[in-house]
């Protein structure tokens, strides 16, 4: 189609082009630039100067972070977190949202507001944290799955979802003598690949980046997430202006080699911390939009 | 226990129909599979949703360490630790401070995205787009933590690029150390927090913009109405429904000014006269110091005012026709 584009037209388009690139620049520089002060030689770094690349390129950062016991320990409970409490989350929502959808359920309706209810009030910070202490689970690695294993709005999600899925292929189930828990497992999981993917990734998103759950529940240095160890030592940079996270090994090391400093040390843990996302997030993009979308709409 | 309410919409199997004469015991045991399946979730709700809330009865009382799990042993104190509250030499700073960052994010950070989604809309190419909104997305896929280390990175004196830039067009001689500096500390909450959501959360605006009928704008097309005009004229009245209930969510929320970003970026805590909130100010007497029913209280009074203030917002909706519920 021929169209004659006035010249007010011309400049909003252009300035509308200019303004959204400038704004995923800024998004994407901070970890750009990140990239290049992790990968750079430390004391370099201090010199001022590093923006898009490396000045004098070294993996030492990346060395020394990977050898930190405390570190690996921290990422191994990280990613045991995200696996348990993702699995059994998304089961236990799901079963749960199943049972809710069957119309026969006496007590559904008052099961409906007794959920919802919670979504709009809470206890709060502290009587939560008085009573995840006395049900015993400080210190434990059970603070982070138990105390989640229902999320109501993802409840309220699948619910939706369901809901959507012919009434017949259930009935037929039921003819063939499936019974109400095969249906779940034998048709409504299996054929709720989508929502579960989009809830999983958000939930697995979350459950990794947690950090103040086992700041406060947590006192066992061997049972603390990697995003609350790299807290400590953005809090410490902050504070004293020194990495408070090495061990002694790590800080014998950082003796011998001299070219490292916190600063260059702390931006390559962050990018390490980063990465599980990053690489999860193309996968993860063709379903949230979806998901973001069910969940806006609700009931 | 309901009875006749929970079966009426369509009883399709003869079993159900049956099942109306039986007792509610009978029935309960005829169902007791699905029952199975929703009382677990009930029981963990319960406990971790409902038990809190109960707990919060130890704000009108002497919270005692050693009473445990019986909180009926504590003794009842009336209204004392929200009067002591009300009294603190923190109280109005406290207050201030919520209500201006609240206020901040607010009138940033809800009209940031719609803005957002507008312009994404006149893009043509869609490979730009694509790209755009990949890369704005992102960051609300981020933890705090990593969102404040950024921020740190970005601000910091030591190669920190905002510094360098700045001492490059020659704005400034010697580096500013931001985040230890009271009179820039909202700016920065504030514009981190648009960083952070403002892709993520223009995604609902955009699926709105979407279902806009696109006939509107041929005839504006015809009629000869600018870019500038169609997106004031058309896009933006069509979206306002959706645009209420964002509003109405926002307003319920709006004592919440912020709990993980700002512990995270005012961890100097010479930032504390501009930057403690109601909730961090809970946690640290809560939790550092141990002032259980007193943090209580002042938790209880914040719920209380945010469901006012949402139910508030609610009828000013219904009035308006886009009624949250």
């Amino acid at each position: 189609m021929l169209k004659r584009i006035s010249l007010s037209d011309k400049i909003v388009i252009v300035v509308i082009y200019v303004l959204l690139s400038l704004l995923a620049f800024t998004a994407l520089y901070p970890f750009w630039n990140a990239i290049a002060v992790s990968l750079n030689v430390g004391v370099d770094t201090a010199k001022g100067g590093i923006t898009f690349w490396p000045r004098q390129f070294t993996w030492e950062n990346y060395e020394i972070i990977l050898q930190d016991d405390r570190l690996i320990t921290g990422f191994m409970i990280s990613v045991a977190r995200v696996i348990v409490g993702t699995v059994s989350s998304i089961f236990m929502t799901a079963l749960l949202a199943f049972g809710m959808t069957r119309t026969y359920l006496i007590g559904r309706n008052y099961y409906m507001v007794f959920f919802i209810f919670t979504m709009y009030f809470s206890g709060g910070l502290i009587p939560t944290y008085l009573l995840n202490r006395s049900l015993g689970l400080m210190d434990t690695f059970l603070v982070f799955i138990i105390p989640s294993l229902i999320s109501v709005w993802n409840m309220i999600i699948f619910r939706t979802f369901f809901k959507t899925l012919p009434a017949g292929l259930e009935e037929s189930a039921n003819i063939d003598g499936c019974s109400t828990w095969g249906v779940f497992f034998r048709i409504i999981l299996p054929l709720s690949g989508p929502v579960i993917a989009t809830l999983a990734l958000l939930t697995a998103v979350g459950h990794w980046n947690d950090w103040f759950l086992p700041s406060i529940y947590i006192t066992n240095e061997k049972l603390l997430p990697i995003q609350t160890i790299l807290r400590q030592t953005l809090n410490a940079n902050i504070v004293t202006g020194q990495s408070a996270v090495l061990d002694s090994a790590s800080a014998a090391l950082l003796q011998k080699t001299k070219q490292i400093t916190s600063k260059s040390l702390t931006m390559a843990m962050m990018i390490v911390v980063t990465m599980p996302i990053i690489l999860v997030y193309p996968f993860l993009q063709k379903y949230f939009v979806k998901g973001v979308l069910v969940g806006s709409l609700k009931e | 226990m309901p009875q006749a309410t929970t079966e009426q919409p369509r009883p399709p199997a003869s079993r159900q129909l049956k099942a109306h004469n039986k007792s509610l015991i009978r029935r309960l045991g005829k169902q007791w599979d699905v029952q199975l399946m929703v009382i677990p979730g009930i029981i963990l709700v319960f406990i971790f949703s409902y038990l809190p809330m109960y707990g919060v009865l130890t704000g009108f009382m002497d919270y005692n360490l050693f009473t445990g799990a019986n909180i009926w042993e504590n003794p009842w104190v009336g209204f004392k630790h929200f009067v002591a509250f009300f009294n603190a030499p923190e109280f109005e700073r406290l207050i201030r401070n919520t209500i201006i960052i609240s206020l901040l994010k607010f009138f940033i950070g809800f009209p940031a995205p719609i803005i957002l989604a507008l312009m994404l809309n006149e893009v043509r190419h869609m490979m730009f787009k694509r790209v755009i909104q990949t890369i704005t997305y992102l960051p609300h896929f981020l933890s705090w933590v990593i969102v404040a280390g950024l921020t740190m990175a970005m601000l910091s004196t030591e190669n920190g690029s905002v510094n360098m830039i700045l001492q490059q067009v020659g704005a400034i001689d010697e580096p500013i150390n931001f985040l230890s500096l009271k009179q820039y500390f909202w700016s920065i909450l504030v514009s981190v927090n648009v960083w952070k959501e403002i892709g993520f959360a223009s995604i609902v605006y955009l699926a709105a913009i979407a279902s806009v009928d696109p006939h509107l704008y041929e005839a504006a097309d015809i009629d000869g109405a600018s870019k500038f005009k169609q997106i004031y004229l058309i896009t933006l009245p069509s979206i306002i429904p959706v645009v209420v209930i964002f509003m109405i969510l926002a307003i319920g929320n709006l004592l919440n000014a912020g709990f993980e970003d700002i512990l995270l970026l005012a961890a100097n805590p010479v930032l504390r006269p501009v930057s403690d909130v109601i909730d961090t100010y809970v946690y640290r007497v809560g939790l550092g110091t141990h002032r259980y029913s007193y943090a209580i209280a002042i938790g209880l009074f914040k719920a209380i005012i945010s469901i006012g203030m949402l139910t508030m917002a609610n009828y000013l909706a219904r009035r308006s026709g886009n009624s949250l519920w």
